[in-house]
Order: C-alpha cells, then sequence, then structure tokens
C-alpha cells in the first residue's frame, strides 16, 4: 500500500520533485482540485498535498512538491519501491464543475502541479482553458508539455525572464483580462500558486469583474473537519480549507491573515530541519558546512 | 445489614495514590498510579451489595457493578475483569474517564451519609490487572451470521458496537478516519489521563475477536455511506466531534489562537509534546489561556503546563458550581497550579504588528436568573473589562458535529445543527439499515455516553439483521 512507483527530479535546488505513489481507491475517486495528506512514518506529521493527476486505471495518484522543510525533504529522499505510512484522500471539496465559457488558469511554480489535474477536469467539461505558467526560473517550471496538451492557449513566464516571456503570471493575467473586457469571454480565473501570488492574481483581475478561484494551502492537522487548524477568512465569516475547500472565491479571501498564519511555525520547522539534515537519514552533507 | 453499614463507614473510601501535583505537571505520564491490590480489596470490601442496587441504574451501559465488585472483595481479580466485559468492552478506559460522582457513584447508597464506594477505581483496578496478567480471555463467539457490518469511525460509539456485533458472529469493519484508531481516546484525552498504550489494548483486543480495522479510511471522501451499503448489511456511523465552535471574536484567528480539538489534537495523536523528535510542532506558550469549564477545557490547560507554561488560566464566565467539567478533573487542575478566572468572558483578543496573540480583555460576568439549562445565566457586568496577558489560547467552548458523512448521504436527516437525526433508544436513522449514535447525534457528550448509545444501536442492528 502506497508505494511509490515512479519518481523525478524536476528541479534540484530548491528540489521540486514528482512522485507516483500506488493508491487505487483515491486514484479512482480523486477529482481535479482535491487533495491528498501523506505521513512518513510513526513520528512523522501529516501534510496536504493537492493531486496533480490520477490514473484510475492503473490505480496511480502523481504528485508534485517542493522540498521546504523536514517533512518534504524526507519524502523526497524515498525511492521507488518504498511506500509510504499513510496516503489519505482524496479530501476536500472538487472544483466546482460547470460551463464557464473560457477559463483562464493561471499557475506559479508549484502550483503548476494542482491546476494541470483542474485544467483536465475542466476540459473533460467542455470548457475552454488558457493557463498561463510561471515561476521564478526557468529550472522551475515542468510540465510545459503536457500543460500545453490540455490547454487552448498556453503561455509560459519566468521572473527572471530566462524562459517564455520576461515577467510575473499577473502581467499576462491583465493583458488576457483586458483583451477579454469586450468580448467577456473569460468567465471564470483559477490561481494557483505561492499564498502571495495567489494574493495578487485576484487583485489583478478584480477590476476586471472576473470571479477568480484560489486553493489554499494552509496548515492542516487531521484535514478532515475536525481540529480547525486550517481556518481563513472568507468574506469575513470563519470557513474551514478541509471541509469548506480548499477552493474559495479569492476576492473574498483575507490573504494577509493567512499569510501571518503560514509562519506560526517557521521556528519549529527551522528546529526540525536543521535536526534533519545533521541526521544520518539526510545524506547531503554538503548542505551543513560538514560540521556533522 | 445493620452491621455491614457500620464497617463500611468505619473504612473510610480509599484514596487512590498519584504523582505529587508539581512533578505530574510537568510530565505526560498517567497521574494516578491505581490501587494496590489489597487496598482494592478493600475498597470493594465497602460495598453493601444492595439487593436493588442503584448504582448499575446510574450506568448508561448497566455495568454489573455489585457482583464485579464483589468478585474484587474476594480476590478474584479476573473473575471481576470478566465480570465488567460482560456489559462494557472499554473498562480501563471507562474506570479513568467516566464521570463517575454523577453516574454510579451518585448512586450508591453510601454516598448518602458518606462517601460512595470507588466503583471507577475498581473498575480500572480489575481491567488494568487482566492486562498486566496478560491473560486476555476471549470471549464466546456466536457461530458466523455471514452479515457484514460497517462501522464508520473507530471512537467509543464504534468501538463499542463493533465489541457487540462481533461477539453475536456478525463480520464487523470499522473504517477510520485518522491514523489511529480511538477516536476521541487518542486524540483528546492527554495520555496523562488515559495513556494511549491502553487503547491500543482495547483495540488489540477487539481485532483479536476478529474486528477488522481499515485506518485512514475517509468515509464520505473515498467511499460514501450509500456505496457502504452497496456491500455491507448495515452500517453504524459515530464520527463523533467535527468542527470547533469559535466564540466569533475579534482576534480569533490570530497566531497562538487554538481550538481545543487542534491543541489536544497535536499533543496526543501528533505526541507534538515530543517534538523535534515527532515532527508535529505546537506553540510552547508561557502563558496560556483556555476558554471554557468543561473536561476538554480541564485537558487543554492541564496540557499547558506539561508543555511549559508559567502560567495557565481557566476563563469561565459562570462560576465554580456550573462548571461542567468531572470534580477529579478540576481537582487536579487546581493541584497542579491551573488558576481560575472565574466569571469572566473573553471579548477581544488582542495582537501585535506580526499577528500574535499577546492578551485577551475579558468582562467580569455575575449570574442571573437560571436558563433553560437551569444553570443561573451569566450576565456581563458593564465597563468591567480587565485584560489578562498571554501568549496562547485555547478555545474550549465545544464543537458542532462532523460534517463528512451528512454532507455526502443525501437520505440521511439531519436536524438544524447538523446532527444526524436518529432515535435515541435505537440508534436508527432516516436510511434502512443505517444506524447513528455518540457525539454525531447528541452534540458533545461523555465516552459512557457515546458507549451505551453504541451497545443501543448493536442490539437493534442485531434484531434489525436477524429480520
Amino acid at each position: 500500500m502506497n508505494r511509490i512507483v515512479a519518481k523525478e527530479e524536476f528541479s534540484r535546488n530548491p528540489g521540486v520533485k514528482m512522485m507516483q505513489i500506488e493508491a487505487p481507491r483515491i486514484a479512482r475517486k480523486a477529482k481535479g482540485g482535491q487533495f491528498v495528506v501523506f505521513r512518513l512514518n510513526e513520528t512523522g506529521e501529516r501534510v496536504p498535498l493537492t493531486v496533480a493527476d490520477t490514473d484510475p486505471e492503473k490505480g496511480l495518484v502523481t504528485i508534485i512538491f517542493q522540498e521546504v522543510g523536514k517533512s518534504t525533504m524526507a519524502l523526497g529522499k524515498l525511492e521507488v519501491g518504498d511506500c509510504l505510512a499513510d496516503f489519505i484522500g482524496p479530501l476536500g471539496q472538487p472544483t466546482h464543475m460547470g460551463d464557464f465559457g473560457t477559463v483562464l488558469c493561471v499557475a506559479g511554480g508549484i502550483g503548476i502541479a494542482p491546476t494541470h489535474n483542474i485544467v483536465k477536469a475542466l476540459k473533460a467539461h467542455g470548457n475552454k482553458v488558457i493557463s498561463i505558467i510561471g515561476a521564478r526560473t526557468k529550472e522551475l517550471i515542468f510540465w510545459e508539455d503536457k500543460m500545453r496538451e490540455l490547454s487552448d492557449e498556453l503561455y509560459v513566464c519566468t521572473d527572471d525572464g530566462s524562459y517564455g516571456i520576461h515577467g510575473l503570471v499577473t502581467k499576462v493575467e491583465e493583458e488576457l483580462l483586458e483583451k477579454s473586457r469586450e468580448s467577456g469571454e473569460i468567465g471564470l480565473v483559477i490561481g494557483i500558486g505561492p499564498p502571495i501570488m495567489m494574493k495578487f492574481v485576484c487583485k489583478t483581475s478584480e477590476p476586471f469583474g472576473v470571479k477568480t478561484l484560489v486553493s489554499l494551502p494552509t496548515i492542516m492537522v487531521d484535514a478532515t473537519g475536525m481540529c480547525g487548524a486550517c481556518r481563513v477568512t472568507v468574506g469575513g465569516e470563519t470557513k474551514f480549507v478541509c471541509v469548506d475547500g480548499p477552493e474559495f472565491d479569492g476576492h473574498k479571501v483575507d490573504f494577509d491573515e493567512m499569510l501571518k498564519r503560514q509562519s506560526i511555525y517557521l521556528e519549529q520547522e527551522k528546529v526540525a530541519l536543521e535536526r534533519y539534515r545533521h541526521s544520518d537519514d539526510c545524506g547531503c552533507c554538503d548542505e551543513c558546512g560538514g560540521d556533522r | 445489614m445493620a452491621e455491614e453499614v457500620n464497617k463500611a463507614k468505619k473504612l473510610p473510601r480509599q484514596p487512590m495514590p498519584e504523582q505529587a501535583p508539581k512533578v505530574r505537571a510537568r510530565n505526560f505520564d498517567e497521574v494516578p498510579f491505581g490501587y494496590a491490590n489489597e487496598t482494592a480489596m478493600a475498597e470493594a470490601s465497602r460495598c453493601l451489595r444492595c439487593k436493588k442496587p442503584k448504582c448499575v441504574e446510574g450506568c448508561p451501559v448497566n455495568v454489573k457493578i455489585p457482583e464485579f465488585v464483589g468478585l474484587i472483595a474476594d480476590g478474584d481479580f479476573i473473575g471481576a475483569a470478566h465480570k465488567l466485559k460482560e456489559t462494557n468492552a472499554l473498562p480501563a478506559i471507562c474506570g479513568r474517564v467516566c464521570p463517575q460522582e454523577s453516574q454510579c457513584e451518585a448512586r450508591c447508597v453510601l454516598g448518602k451519609k458518606g462517601e460512595p464506594v470507588a466503583i471507577g477505581r475498581l473498575e480500572r483496578f480489575a481491567a488494568d490487572y487482566e492486562r498486566n496478567q496478560g491473560k486476555i480471555e476471549l470471549p464466546q463467539i456466536a457461530p458466523a451470521t455471514g452479515k457484514k457490518i460497517a462501522v464508520i469511525g473507530g471512537g467509543p460509539a464504534g468501538l463499542t458496537v463493533a465489541g457487540d456485533l462481533i461477539k453475536l458472529g456478525h463480520d464487523v469493519t470499522i473504517f477510520e478516519a485518522l491514523h489511529k484508531t480511538g477516536g476521541v481516546l487518542v486524540y483528546g484525552i492527554p495520555e496523562f489521563r488515559l495513556p494511549k498504550a491502553i487503547v491500543q489494548a482495547e483495540v488489540d483486543y477487539l481485532k483479536s475477536l476478529g474486528v477488522k480495522i481499515e485506518e485512514s479510511y475517509v468515509v464520505g471522501r473515498i467511499e460514501t455511506v450509500d456505496e457502504l451499503l452497496e456491500r455491507f448489511d448495515a452500517c453504524f456511523i459515530g464520527t463523533g466531534a467535527g468542527l470547533p465552535v469559535f466564540m466569533k471574536l475579534e482576534g480569533e484567528n490570530l497566531n497562538g489562537v487554538y481550538s481545543a480539538n487542534e491543541y489536544l489534537t497535536r499533543s496526543n495523536l501528533m505526541k507534538a509534546y515530543r517534538f523535534p523528535e515527532y515532527d508535529t510542532p505546537i506553540v510552547k506558550g508561557k502563558r496560556v489561556a483556555t476558554f471554557g469549564g468543561g473536561n476538554v477545557a480541564m485537558d487543554s490547560s492541564r496540557t499547558a503546563l506539561r508543555l511549559g507554561a508559567e502560567k495557565s488560566y481557566i476563563i469561565y464566565r459562570r462560576s465554580m458550581d456550573e462548571m461542567p467539567a468531572r470534580d477529579e478533573e478540576i481537582h487536579h487542575a487546581e493541584e497542579e497550579g491551573v488558576e481560575f478566572l472565574l466569571l469572566a468572558n473573553p471579548v477581544r483578543l488582542i495582537g501585535d504588528e506580526k499577528g500574535w496573540l499577546t492578551g485577551v480583555e475579558c468582562v467580569r460576568m455575575e449570574l442571573g436568573e437560571p436558563d433553560e439549562s437551569g444553570r443561573r445565566r451569566p450576565q456581563p457586568i458593564p465597563d468591567s473589562n480587565f485584560v489578562v496577558e498571554v501568549d496562547t489560547a485555547v478555545v474550549a467552548i465545544g464543537n458542532g458535529p462532523n460534517p463528512l458523512v451528512p454532507s455526502t448521504t443525501p437520505d440521511l436527516k439531519t436536524n438544524r445543527w447538523g446532527n444526524i437525526d436518529a432515535d435515541l433508544e435505537t440508534g436508527k436513522t432516516s436510511m434502512a439499515g443505517v444506524y447513528a449514535g455518540g457525539d454525531i447525534v447528541t452534540g458533545a457528550a461523555t465516552v459512557i455516553q457515546a458507549m451505551g448509545a453504541g451497545k443501543k444501536a448493536a442490539a437493534a442492528m442485531h434484531e434489525y439483521l436477524q429480520g
């Protein structure tokens, strides 16, 4: 159960990795927009990750993650054939499907992963999809081919201009919304990526009055509607990302509060990471400056 | 009889040795050590063995109290454990967490003029004795009926249903959403009150009876109740507590403000008190305020001390008399140094520019006329606001039902709060073959009440499956 059957490194520094996990039930059931929770081992924490892709026939779930803390680093160290202690899902509400006309999907960095699964669902539902994918630099762009194949139009941006359009995804977003202002062609924007990027995707679309969905990567513990760790303020009301979300109307989300809440455990995360880097499990002595 | 009464009066209720308050307030080990054999026999000898035992009526699962206490008095501890298990699948747990003072012990005849028999301590003693002897006797299991039952939620209600139905020969599978079975027994009640090894032993016991358990299986998402009914003959829903209730106060989403569910789940289920050995972190506040007056509030405030708090306050809007927590929990909290700010209600949480909690503004309260619950209604005293400096706050004022199953089962009727509409005597819901019990039906209650609901539902399900 929960065996890793494929692994690929998309970027080395920061580490961005793809894994396919054998989880037939989840693969059959997961829809675009939903997430899973993994736990590495007995002492592990429960970490939510949005589903990047599923293969119901082969019973596989694809996840893509950036190595930002101890748990994701340790996950990245696992190899094909290894198993996760727990792989739980699908969780959260699927992206609401409808006839939106043209949907503009804006994905930043690791957000390309969940966006892929949503675009897949949108296309299956018969929508036209324009996608913008962007990252800080060329190395962090992945799945361009898959996104191009699914989308009716695809724009690729890098902040440093090392690939595609030089600039932020919001620049292209604004241009496309401007173009669609008259026709009203774009009926929905979906923005997924780092919280700060989502905040600006929403700020960009707001003056155009186009509804914008964001997928919030809040801190969770049980992720099944029990603990309330994931609460966010949406339209002045407290909502729970694990059961009410993860997608919300981005124009109503209190991003500033959410950003502050994302920083609660920064200190502890540093401690855990330091401890991990000096442990035998890490195996990357070059990073600890040789003081092991 | 008169002689016995006199004897019982002479022998005082036997205290249970426990860790010294100062010591235990800084560790997560269990507080009481339990009775020694002789003490248990002495305490058991106080029982009058009434012909019409009132204590049994006070027990939600009608444990045969005089019988098991009598066996302890006679030194047959294993026999006492077996007697207990005839009606109660989880005696080691109930002996620790039941509110005996308002149930069995409240009805004890000895309590009228003195102190009641320590039924809870004796229950715990017998169950622990059996477990420590390693001589767990498996009960007779009825011949297989071929009926398959799905139990959704592995908490007290679900474990009870599973235990009762497996003995009747049914094929039982528990579906548990979390990675560990036990529900509130593993995520909610702290180690120092209910060691997790004991819960594990009870779960293992059910497995040894043949109960199958699927953990990390979130019914409602991975499979709906309707889908389960295609492969099971009946379902029991015991999904328990859901989203925490917040007070809708300014600043409630500040960093350092927890729901009790989150605070306790981090500490208990995820073992955050052993961070960084365990990966899950928790804010180890120096000055912690817990809002509420129930057992969950006591557990939170005592957990805060053990995580290293210098000050741990209970802020409660009524007075000590109205506090719903068990007497023993309040007593233990006081002994350990929890400070009670009574007749005070939070009105606002104050934070710094980085979004971290720095204090809580409260208003003083006074008690007015009794409300629907029979308790005197607290009213704010105008212009009596004051600020308590804290860096962590735990909101322990209750929770709503878990939304996952009701929201994905269209034919399942719920009430206006989202609790499942189920007959309290049978657990029967609006769907044929679907039963429910515990917090998901009644809202927040006790472990033993959930077990009582499970017992009734199991009996009704058995009858349904025969028909």
